[in-house]
């Protein structure tokens, strides 16, 4: 996260949680730092500040030594599994590495768990003799689960992992990753640009907006009354399927700002020049419950008049039981 | 479309092919569709399956020595482009007919600025001088909506977004007022927000100009918002062709089905097990004459051994008439 200009927060002050066998979504634009946030959960990244509790234990600041045997529980999935696979290995080698790393098994048990696993998504025991390279994207994808499922992990961080396919392929990993929740009870951080993908798969939704998460509500909830006005302006630009129903676009000018010199106040106020940014500079925009289930930015730019009268009532009246 | 319309391009039983290590391949393999003027025609299908090819067929931008039209038609306002000559291609590319490709910094010369670049674009097409071209170009910037056009024309791309660089190629493709736009993927390597903002302002300048679309994407969501007729292709060939109200009404074909059920939507339930095209899209090499769709579905390659005829079957709707695959 280092530039020759200083250090960049690309992801500020984010609190989520995830419960076992659910599928958080994570939304936002290129740039708002979903990747940087999701590498940071499996500690491919190590946080400048905060915590990363793994059932109830901090990850975040632990050695490499001490995180090692907690390394099996959570694996990463990525947009590209190309870039993950080694070329050089045949696919038996690549899902069989982490046994090895790990210690476990003989090598005849080896064998018979990767052919298990090829089984399990859906690739032929044949597969295994053969290069990464020799695979179309879709079945690529197939090698890099197959090769996170290994350890049986019990959270799975997926960066984007259907934007590189084909839509007919991207269905079947798709329901590929809802089987395999089902039947381990994995929970899933699951990274995407597709509103759609990202409805279909999560149980709740997160959106980011540079650095921040500014809406956390129940997939149903926030595609049905989205509460900050950056998730009314990416829900609408959703293209619609109907070509007799061709939806209003909600049209946001300009483009989302750099995170080396974010606004002082609020950055969404800041893109849509709103009247009221002058009063979020300093303001504690973090996220407040609005209903239950949904929380939403503290912030007068992005949500209703309603729904920011009742947390400033809300502030009040904590201030005076205090 | 009711109402007079008239027919500016019209790509007629085109092949285009490709030599490659296992011989020659028919990336296009006889390819027919009509655009007609100020009309949005969208082409939509899986990686491979020719989309990207018809258009660079048309404007002769084929990979060379590898690519070669061996066959058909592209009668562009009456003349061939296919037998249209070198220098006269290069005067209609950039000037009647303008592309966008998906990636703008493909379209770009990161040592120019913005400015030269535009400004260029008339100075050859149009023979402007120097002050006057520059002058045109910063009217250009002004007309797809980039903020500050006078000072972003000193700006090199690496200074612009990415949606302000696909506004500059736009700029470039609308300078010389184009009957005609092709765009391939032109919104794929953009945010949502910013594709939207994309989309918006070519269904502008297309309405204010008049110009006809070919935009080449492989997502039906832009399909529906954006187009009026719409050509599906699999493996080389158009297998469906219709309106889009139609076609997202009524698809005929297996193959255009198996797509728009593969798709979630904002309506589909939740974590439901979505419908799935089986197999994935063949090595050209690897397909016999007859039903392509067929062979992907795992069925004998005997089965259906000629070709499908492609009929239209009821007005405007043209499908590949396979036994198995059309589905009325």
């Amino acid at each position: 996260m280092l530039r020759a200009t200083g250090a960049v927060r690309a992801v500020d002050g984010v609190s989520l949680e995830i419960a076992p066998g659910e599928t958080l979504g994570l939304v936002g634009e290129s740039g708002c730092g979903k990747s940087t946030l999701g590498k940071a959960i499996v500690r491919l990244i190590k946080p400048t500040e905060g915590r990363i509790l793994f059932e109830g234990r901090d990850i975040s600041h632990v050695s490499q030594r001490a995180l090692q045997p907690l390394r099996r529980n959570f694996q990463m999935i990525f947009q590209d599994p190309a870039e993950s696979l080694d070329p050089r290995m045949s696919v038996r080698a690549i899902i069989e590495e982490p046994f090895i790393i790990h210690g476990l098994g003989s090598r005849a048990e080896r064998i018979q768990w990767v052919d298990d696993l090829l089984d399990r998504v859906g690739l032929p025991s044949s597969s295994a003799e053969r290069y990464s390279f020799e695979f179309s994207g879709g079945q690529r994808q197939r090698i890099g689960i197959a090769r996170a499922l290994a350890l049986k992990p019990k959270l799975m961080v997926c960066d984007e992992p259907v934007s590189a396919l084909d839509v007919s392929v991207q269905s079947q990993i798709l329901n590929l990753l809802v089987e395999l929740q089902r039947d381990f009870g994995l929970s899933y951080l699951f990274i995407a640009h597709d509103l759609s993908v990202v409805k279909h798969v999560s149980d709740r939704v997160a959106v980011m907006y540079l650095g921040k998460v500014v809406e956390v509500a129940s997939a149903e909830s926030i595609y049905r009354d989205p509460r900050h006005a950056y998730t009314k302006a990416l829900l609408s630009a959703i293209p619609s399927h109907d070509p007799t129903a061709r939806r209003e676009r909600i049209l946001l000018e300009g483009d989302v700002p750099s995170p080396i010199d974010p606004p002082e106040g609020s950055a969404f106020g800041h893109r849509i020049n709103h009247p009221r940014y002058a009063e979020t500079i300093g303001l504690d925009l973090g996220l407040r419950q609005v209903a239950p289930g949904h929380q939403v930015a503290a912030d007068p730019c992005c949500i209703s008049d309603e729904d920011w009268g009742k947390i400033r009532q809300d502030e009040l009246r904590g201030e005076g039981d205090s | 479309m009711i109402g007079e319309t008239e027919t500016i391009l019209e790509v007629d039983q085109l092949i285009t092919s490709f030599e490659t290590e296992r011989g020659l391949m028919r990336a296009v393999d006889q390819v027919s569709f009509p655009v007609q003027a100020g009309m949005t025609l969208g082409i939509v299908g899986e990686s491979g399956c020719g989309k990207s090819v018809t258009a660079m067929s048309i404007i002769r931008l084929l990979p060379q020595p590898a690519g070669k039209i061996l066959g058909g038609h592209v009668y562009f306002k009456g003349q061939d482009l296919v037998r249209a000559s070198d220098s006269e291609i290069r005067k209609i590319r950039g000037g009647e007919i303008g592309v966008i490709f998906q990636e703008p910094m493909a379209a770009l010369n990161p040592l120019h600025r913005v400015g030269r670049q535009v400004a260029e674009v008339f100075r050859i097409h149009k023979g402007l001088a120097k002050k006057d071209a520059w002058d045109a170009a910063t009217e250009m910037l002004d007309l797809v909506r980039i903020p500050a056009p006078a000072r972003r024309m000193m700006d090199y791309p690496h200074h612009l977004s990415g949606g302000m660089r696909q506004r500059v190629v736009i700029a470039m493709a609308l300078a010389c007022r184009p009957s005609l736009l092709i765009a391939d993927e032109p919104t794929t390597a953009l945010d949502v927000t910013v594709q939207a903002q994309i989309l918006d302002l070519m269904e502008q300048i297309q309405s204010e100009m008049g110009m006809a679309t070919i935009l080449i994407t492989h997502d039906l969501g832009v399909i529906a918002e954006t187009c009026d007729e719409v050509v599906v292709m699999y493996a080389g060939r158009v297998v469906e062709r219709a309106s889009a109200v139609e076609l997202f009404a009524n698809p005929l074909h297996a193959y255009t089905r198996g797509l728009l059920a593969s798709i979630p939507t904002l309506d589909t339930p939740s974590k439901s097990l979505l419908s799935t095209i089986p197999g994935t899209v063949a090595s050209l090499a690897d397909y016999s004459h007859g039903c392509r769709f067929c062979q992907r579905m795992g069925r004998e390659k005997n089965v259906i051994r000629e070709r499908p005829q492609f009929a239209e079957v009821s007005t405007g709707h043209w499908v590949e008439t396979c036994p198995i695959c059309y589905q009325p």
